[in-house]
């Protein structure tokens, strides 16, 4: 039962991928892209949690954690970035 | 995949279908969320699907990641709960950035869209700098 529910959500993850590449290409405006990229990272901290359910260990955890820190910071920088020309004043 | 093994035996089944459950729940939403972000017409709809679908679909996710690392391990595990908590904490502060740099941009919207930006202050806007703490005004 837990190999095929974790078949479904690898095939549901993948397509939120593919969604938001498609988001991240066409995107008609600045903050479409960096919501697209923010969202891209959530979604890949979900398959990384996805594959050490698959191959039963917990070393890729913190990847995940230091993937969700980067991102959340990543994505701050460039709004500060929009909304007053600089990042650190 | 192999067949699970726990120390004591298999897996219980009630645990395994509470882990399954939670994993296509998370599935859904986080394609739900990626789907709304896709298709909706306007920026300030599409901030919508990623802030709070995606979240509440990975916080299901590692919930159940934990359960079942729990119930092989025995002990439970706080990487998983920190993840979860962190992303809890942050994903509303990146989506207020977002949405304020979308107004601040002007971006287009669609009719039905409230809170346009000539209806804010603009400080919320972003045209006039809040000035800083340190600086006093100017």
């Amino acid at each position: 039962m837990l190999s095929i529910a974790l078949y479904i959500t690898l095939a549901l993850v993948v397509m939120a991928l593919l969604m938001n590449l498609y988001r991240l290409t066409i995107g008609p405006s600045l903050p479409d892209r960096v919501l697209a990229l923010d969202t891209m990272y959530v979604n890949s901290i979900a398959l990384i949690v996805l594959l050490g359910l698959w191959l039963n260990s917990k070393t890729y955890f913190e990847s995940a954690l230091l993937i969700a820190m980067l991102g959340f910071i990543s994505t701050v920088a460039v709004c500060k970035y929009i909304l007053r020309g600089d990042i650190i004043e | 995949m192999p067949e699970r093994i726990m120390p004591g035996g298999v897996m219980s089944g009630v645990i395994e279908a509470v882990i399954s459950l939670l994993l296509v729940a998370g599935g859904i939403f986080v394609f739900i969320g990626s789907l709304g972000m896709a298709h909706l017409r306007d920026f300030y709809m599409r901030l919508h699907g990623p802030t709070k679908a995606t979240t509440l679909g990975i916080g299901c996710m590692l919930i159940a990641s934990m359960m079942y690392f729990w119930s092989v391990d025995g002990k439970p595990d706080i990487q998983e709960l920190l993840i979860t908590l962190f992303l809890f904490i942050t994903a509303p502060v990146s989506a207020h950035l977002l949405a304020k740099s979308g107004l601040h941009l002007r971006l287009k919207h669609a009719d039905k869209t409230q809170g346009k930006p000539v209806e804010l202050r603009p400080e919320e806007v972003g045209d006039k700098p809040v000035p800083h703490p340190d600086k006093g005004h100017g």
